[in-house]
């Protein structure tokens, strides 16, 4: 017993690291978030109202708690523009991470079935990217979609068209974008899981009589869900925020729920709008993640 | 074989030879002049064999001789590079795996994890295309054969070692494969209990005809339970032969010190005294080994004694019973003892520097036939004990 609790001590002080973590960087920053989503905007600094005052005493403070309001939920609500972003984004990242599970898993199982020395390769080849700054792989595209840019040029070059073709501002040229930036987080986690089946139980499947596509489907595939959802979740979540993607290959006319906030908190200076939008976009993602954290908890259960 | 030289004055003939005898006289598996190389390892050197119906073979070797890739090439892992795969006649050589009527029991049971036991014992019946309700009754009668009764719904992870195993090998059963294959079904499982598994193996073998064919390293393993043991090194098969035959009459010095311990003394062939062969070795003198062989004199040999055949006295068998051929002596120093319970082994040293093993059963309680280190003592062994084997 003794020995036990000189080594689980440290090991539980620990395990409070990432609480005290989330507790400073994410609960007390949301906490102040929730509190501006449930103020007005005030042309003034902080341009939103009431402002805690503690210097005002009890009764200010009262009076500030009462001044908070649900008002900017119901105008999120009752207003199309702030629907359609939210629409919109759930659209582009439900067919995005769609299209990246597609690419992806066909690459994460031929770099799983590599020899070993040459998977390191292919995982070097997967990261590589990330050596060049995100916007200016972006910035890239933007060369390579322009009128006169590289792809246009190909394709006149191979008669395959007339006339340029308008990739630019349009939701092919965002698509486009998306994929290849977060293709490596759809790969990384799939290959992690597809390289762990043992090749003996898809030998096993062949020697009870399933042909190979057959030993894919029923132990390949089965076997690498845990994969998928992690691959999904990572690409998923952080493509319905996406800003920068849309805001520079994708056209105007359309917004996704992170340009809107961009646009509410940094063009129209309506903190507490885009405080709103904000919160709810979180309330959002929380039901993907809490359905994927019950499926691990109901896969550990079963263990 | 016979049956081709009969056959081949009268090739000509337009009516062929009715094959009713050759198929009678068929193995159910015959493995003909199979080679397989990875790279320039020959893994497998043109190996040739053949397994009745019903037999419990064993494949012995040590690690890298080719047992393993002789088994997966007959169930189809691996192709051959030659050579024919001969199953009931036909050569399934370049059959997929999945479509030969072998299955295979895998070293670390290879379950599938995301599957139930009962669904891991079903998969290879569902794929066979087999009725539900047949399935159904097959899955209960091989969870009764192996006594997984309770158990159906359990996920390997759930499972100890030993149930693990029964699994997998009611998983290989269920299809009622024409041969088994076995790749060191025991490994994973601690002494005690590979010991019971040995027995249990054996039974349902008998019970149920069907064709064993193991992969082991572990002699005894293989000893225990096959009928026959065929012993790989190299890519070759240096001896096929019952375990008796095996211990008893190693075919070469390589046998005879892979399977079980051995005292082996070098020497040359002398010229004949009666029925026994002469050998004059280094170590331990003159030699008297009854032979069936009859070596070529002059020719260098070994003498093979296994450690249970060398007894120990103080003065030796009285010499007027016998004569001298009929007894091997040597005298030396017991330099080593060590009681293992059921015997004890004596280390010899003999007079000419070389260490003499020998074993000798504990059948007193008490110690009065010990013997301790520094004792002079007579080891004594008769021609029959002796293999006498070319180098």
């Amino acid at each position: 017993m003794s020995a036990r609790r000189i080594f689980a001590r440290p090991a539980r002080r620990a395990a409070i690291a990432p609480y005290v973590w989330m507790a400073l960087f994410f609960l007390v920053p949301f906490i102040f978030v929730v509190k501006i989503s449930l103020s007005q905007t005030a042309i003034a600094q902080p341009p939103y109202t009431p402002v805690f005052d503690l210097t005002g005493g009890v009764g200010a403070i009262k009076a500030a708690f009462a001044a908070l309001s649900l008002d900017n939920f119901k105008l999120l609500l009752s207003d199309d523009l702030y629907v359609f972003s939210y629409l919109r984004s759930l659209l582009v990242a439900v067919v995005s991470t769609s299209i990246l599970l597609l690419i992806g898993y066909p690459i994460a199982y031929g770099m799983a079935r590599l020899p070993a020395r040459w998977q390191s390769v292919a995982m070097m080849l997967v990261i590589v990217p990330f050596w060049t700054s995100f916007l200016i792989r972006i910035y890239a595209w933007i060369n390579i979609l322009q009128h006169d840019g590289l792809l246009n040029q190909i394709l006149l070059a191979l008669h395959l068209v007339s006339t340029p073709v308008v990739w630019l501002s349009t939701d092919s040229a965002m698509y486009l974008g998306i994929v290849y930036s977060y293709l490596p987080f759809m790969i990384l986690p799939l290959y992690a899981t597809l390289a762990k089946i043992d090749p003996a139980l898809l030998e096993a499947a062949n020697d009870l009589g399933s042909s190979p596509r057959q030993a894919f489907w029923l132990v390949t595939f089965p076997l690498s869900l845990p994969g998928v959802g992690a691959g999904v979740l990572l690409c998923f979540i952080p493509i319905v925020g996406e800003f920068v993607i849309p805001d520079l290959l994708a056209g105007s006319d359309s917004l996704m729920i992170g340009q809107t906030l961009w646009l509410e908190f940094f063009t129209n200076k309506d903190w507490p709008v885009a405080s709103s939008a904000a919160v709810v976009l979180l309330l959002l993602l929380l039901a993907p993640l809490l359905l994927y954290d019950r499926l691990q908890r109901r896969q550990l259960e079963a263990r | 074989m016979s049956e081709d030289a009969a056959t081949a004055p009268i090739a000509d003939s337009p009516k062929p030879e009715p094959q009713t005898a050759v198929v009678a006289d068929m193995p159910l598996l015959r493995i003909d002049a199979v080679a397989k190389k990875f790279g320039t390892f020959r893994a497998v050197d043109k190996l040739s064999l053949d397994i009745r119906a019903g037999e419990f073979f064993a494949l012995l070797g040590p690690s890298g001789c080719g047992k393993t890739t002789l088994l997966r090439m007959l169930a189809g892992f691996e192709t051959p590079d030659e050579g024919r795969i001969l199953l009931d006649g036909k050569d399934i050589a370049q059959v997929l795996p999945h479509q030969r009527p072998v299955n295979m029991m895998f070293q670390n049971y290879a379950l599938f994890p995301h599957l139930s036991v009962r669904d891991n014992i079903a998969f290879g019946l569902k794929r066979a295309g087999m009725p539900r309700s047949d399935i159904d009754t097959r899955v209960a009668e091989m969870v009764a054969l192996v006594k997984l009764d309770g158990l159906e719904k359990r996920k390997p992870d759930q499972l100890s070692g030993g149930q693990k195993q029964r699994v997998a090998l009611a998983r290989s059963l269920a299809r009622r494969p024409q041969v088994l294959l076995l790749d060191e079904p025991l490994a994973a499982l601690d002494k005690k209990l590979r010991e019971s598994t040995q027995l249990e193996l054996m039974e349902l073998q008998r019970r149920l005809g069907m064709t064993f064919i193991i992969v082991t390293h572990d002699q005894e393993e293989a000893m225990t339970m096959a009928s026959r043991i065929g012993v790989m090194d190299a890519g070759r098969l240096e001896q096929v032969a019952t375990p008796r035959e095996l211990y008893e009459a190693p075919a070469s010095r390589w046998i005879a010190e892979f399977v079980g311990e051995v005292n082996l003394f070098d020497g040359q062939v002398e010229p004949h005294e009666g029925n026994r062969v002469v050998v004059a070795t280094r170590d331990a003198g003159t030699i008297f080994a009854a032979e069936p062989r009859d070596p070529v004199t002059k020719a260098t040999v070994c003498v093979a004694i296994r450690p249970e055949k060398i007894k120990l006295s103080r003065r030796g068998p009285a010499s007027d019973v016998v004569n001298a051929h009929a007894i091997n002596r040597l005298e030396g120093v017991v330099s080593d003892v060590s009681y293992l319970g059921g015997f004890t082994t004596y280390k010899v040293k003999l007079d000419s520097g070389a260490v003499l093993r020998s074993s000798m059963a504990n059948t007193a309680r008490l110690d009065i036939d010990a013997y301790s280190a520094g004792q002079r003592v007579m080891a004594w062994f008769t021609p029959d004990d002796c293999v006498v084997l070319e180098q």
